[in-house]
């Protein structure tokens, strides 16, 4: 059943070595596996689309029918990383994400990092996300990101990269838990036979990590903890509502909430409440129009003198974004030695910055093979892949380019790792990426093990992203 | 809870409720239709209209009162924005709002008929598949409420669904025996007319009490028997009665969790003691139809009181 396996152009295959062997971390799996008749797979594969759909796990596409929902596909193919991996990995991640804290409280107060010269000024001036509102003030505890999502790839046995930070508002933790549900309903006796790491307390440590960063203003007994969305219509509006369903917290809109007493409260059956804490998954410009965008309805008036004074704590932190910028990303290395002393653990990829001259002049020369993608970009939206575009698509981007170089950094094209997915012809190797996510509060910093695996279903494709086709896999860490 | 949330949570049974009744006045008319002569089946599709209150919408867009098209128009018409497809994507987003005070049971119920529904009137409803959409759609409604029933904490929220329900369900009780009230004046019965039983049995079966009421009457089908059943048999889960005591024990309920009697609680003591205690000879003395029309106003006025006393807009 393995023999037609062989993994794309040299990529590493997380299950099968160069040879067609199973993996250690994948033995068992693949001995359950080939036990199962080829029926029940296919029967199963359905089935899972069926749980996906009943269940209302759905996300919205920007720009379509409002009415239209889509599944993110799911891949019932689980994704392993052993246990002396995860212990790396998490080592390295940990000390990112206090870096990444570190930096923003500098960023925000005396910016030493600028003042000895580490890191250009001209980069939090010309970056969107900075808030000028948010200099010389401390959120309560001291936390920045409360939630952070930290993705990463693989290219080898040892090799680890951070593509990206996300520090404003990661999403897709709800696929992560959903996903393990789907799996222990769907194969209840492979968990059984493989001792996997548990995720689904990953509501709880949100909501203990969120509840211990409580504002000045907290009058005592059990925190008052709110999940801020823009409404039905968002295209995460699903895991908005899952994540307070499963923290027991409030789920708020912008009409529900109001100023009132120097203090955000919410509208409830009996009068306007309190909030301590907001689990905001809305976006800083959005989030005060008094303060920012002036049309925003999804907001709150006031609520950013409200959190200045110390009446409410906000998570993330409104300003945080600054962190995501991939201008910034390209100083990780020299912002985590700076913060911790420490020589990072977790590699970044080579990033050429094309303000520089020379590196634009490099990266010029060597379109076709690298990666380019817009400094404030996310999604896989504006990027260009240089090995999988035509000559004119490489020209049209030639041109933006040149035109703003300032606004691109560029990549070399990663032979990411593959796991198989399940297909009707049997498995079949995909790229993926991953994305654990991470909780900080002053009592410390939490990595839930494992994370979201993402994972490009066409094959050879290296987009990972749910909006442009690709797919999800339940992610297991094994127990030692 | 949020106040918004009351509000889905309230709306989001209002619109379970109001499918499962338009689809029980479907059924009803078109077994009408199917046991009768032309002129009555098209008198009885256009008093389907009227009861919805849609004949100018309905107007607009066709032109007689053939059954094809009445029940194709008042299930998924695209001239009429309330129609029962509507209605059930209202009921989901409303589920959707109220997601964080509802348990998985009573979401997947929502979900799953919503797909199912929505997959069924996506395309014209023809002959052969009428009865068994309509069919659909009533367990819809059974099957929310079981999971509801079966998995909903008993503290507010689960009061505003049950408040939902029952204005909904005298409103549109109400709205039926209006509709036929001329049918039910006891001078009519008295005469004796051409007015057939079937016409009275038809009320009735629209309300889902045919089977009820002539086990209660051993099978006598008479006009004032019908009025009481339907208005004031406070067994009959359906009636007016029962609806008004389920409401009443919801503001109570809701009241006294909120440690004060709002507003809806005063309208509901006035409603008794205008007309709660009125007996049918008394409400035939005054007016069925009169007493339909004050009694359709002051569930309303309930609707709207509720709204306001727990903060459901901003």
């Amino acid at each position: 059943m393995w023999g037609s396996m062989s993994a794309g152009q040299g990529s590493f295959d997380e299950m099968f070595d160069s040879a067609g062997n199973t993996r250690p971390a994948y033995a068992e799996y693949c001995r359950w596996y080939n036990e199962q008749p080829p029926e029940f797979l296919r029967r199963k594969n359905r089935e899972a689309d069926d749980t996906f759909r009943r269940t209302g796990i759905t996300f919205n596409v920007y720009g379509e029918d409002q009415a239209e929902e889509r599944l993110i596909p799911f891949d019932m193919v689980p994704r392993i990383i052993t246990a002396p991996e995860w212990r790396k990995l998490s080592r390295g991640i940990e000390q990112r994400v206090r870096a990444l804290n570190s930096f923003l409280y500098d960023l925000y107060h005396r910016q030493e990092i600028v003042r000895a010269g580490r890191l250009p000024e001209r980069l939090l001036r010309g970056n969107e996300a900075w808030l000028a509102n948010m200099v010389g003030f401390t959120p309560p505890g001291g936390i920045y990101t409360h939630i952070v999502g930290i993705d990463l790839v693989r290219t080898g046995p040892d090799e680890f990269f951070v593509l990206e930070d996300n520090a404003r508002t990661p999403s897709g933790v709800s696929y992560m838990l959903e996903n393990r549900e789907t799996m222990m309903g769907m194969f209840p006796d492979l968990f059984s036979r493989v001792a996997v790491e548990s995720v689904s307390n990953y509501p709880r440590r949100l909501a203990r990590s969120l509840a211990a960063c409580v504002p000045p203003a907290f009058t005592g007994g059990k925190p008052t903890v709110a999940v801020l969305t823009p409404g039905i219509f968002n295209s995460a509006y699903f895991e908005h509502a899952f994540l307070a369903d499963q923290m027991g917290a409030e789920l708020v809109e912008g009409s529900d909430l109001r100023v009132v007493e120097g203090r955000v409260q919410m509208r409830t059956t009996r009068g306007f409440k309190p909030i301590d804490v907001l689990y905001r998954r809305v976006d800083d410009e959005f989030l005060d129009p008094l303060t920012f965008n002036p049309d925003s309805v999804l907001g709150v008036p006031g609520i950013m003198d409200v959190y200045r004074a110390g009446g409410i704590t906000i998570a993330n932190a409104p300003g945080t974004g600054v962190a995501d910028d991939k201008a910034i990303y390209s100083f990780m290395p020299e912002i985590v030695e700076f913060y911790t002393g420490e020589k990072p653990l977790l590699p970044n990829v080579q990033t050429w910055r094309c303000a520089d001259k020379d590196s634009l002049g490099y990266v010029l020369d060597n379109l076709a093979e690298l990666v380019v993608k817009e400094v404030h970009g996310s999604g896989g939206y504006g990027m260009l892949i240089g090995p999988t575009s035509s000559k004119r698509e490489i020209e049209a981007f030639r041109a933006k380019l040149a035109a703003r170089p300032e606004n691109y950094i560029a990549q070399p094209t990663l032979a990411l790792s593959t796991c198989p997915i399940y297909t009707a012809k049997g498995l079949a190797p995909r790229h993926l990426d991953l994305r654990p996510f991470v909780l900080v509060s002053p009592d410390g910093i939490d990595i839930t093990p494992g994370g979201l695996t993402r994972v490009a279903l066409k094959k050879g494709s290296l987009v990972v992203n749910s909006s442009q086709g690709g797919g999800t896999k339940d992610t297991w860490v094994l127990k030692d | 809870m949020l106040g918004r949330t009351a509000n889905g949570l309230f709306w989001m049974f209002r619109y379970l409720e109001r499918a499962e009744n338009t689809a029980r006045l479907l059924d009803a008319a078109l077994r009408m239709a199917l046991t009768r002569d032309l002129a009555t089946a098209e008198a009885e599709w256009r008093s389907v209209i009227a009861t919805l209150g849609l004949q100018r919408a309905y107007e607009a867009a066709h032109e007689g009162y053939d059954g094809l098209q009445v029940w194709n128009f008042v299930l998924r018409g695209s001239g009429n924005p309330g129609n029962v497809r509507a209605m059930f994507g209202a009921v989901r987003s409303n589920a959707r709002m109220a997601r964080t005070n509802i348990s998985s049971d009573v979401w997947e119920a929502v979900n799953e008929n919503w797909m199912q529904i929505d997959r069924l009137l996506a395309r014209p409803v023809g002959q052969g598949m009428v009865g068994e959409v309509l069919g659909a759609i009533r367990r819809a409604g059974t099957q929310v409420h079981g999971a509801f029933d079966g998995s909903i904490l008993r503290d507010e929220g689960y009061h505003f669904a049950r408040a939902g329900t029952f204005i909904e369900r005298a409103d549109s009780t109400a709205r039926i025996v209006d509709m036929k009230y001329f049918l039910l004046l006891p001078s009519l019965s008295y005469v004796g007319s051409s007015l057939d039983t079937g016409q009275w049995e038809q009320v009735l079966r629209s309300v889902a009490g045919a089977r009820v009421y002539s086990w209660l009457n051993a099978g006598q089908i008479e006009a004032r028997g019908i009025v009481e059943f339907v208005v004031l048999d406070d067994r009959f889960p359906r009636s007016l009665a029962f609806c008004r005591n389920a409401l009443r024990g919801c503001l109570d309920a809701l009241a006294s969790t909120h440690g004060t009697d709002g507003r809806g609680v005063a309208l509901m003591r006035e409603f008794d003691t205008r007309i709660g205690h009125l007996s049918v000879d008394q409400i035939f003395e005054a007016g069925l139809h009169e007493f339909l029309i004050d009694f359709l106003a002051r569930n309303a006025a309930i609707a709207q009181a509720i709204a306001e006393d727990y903060r459901f807009h901003a």
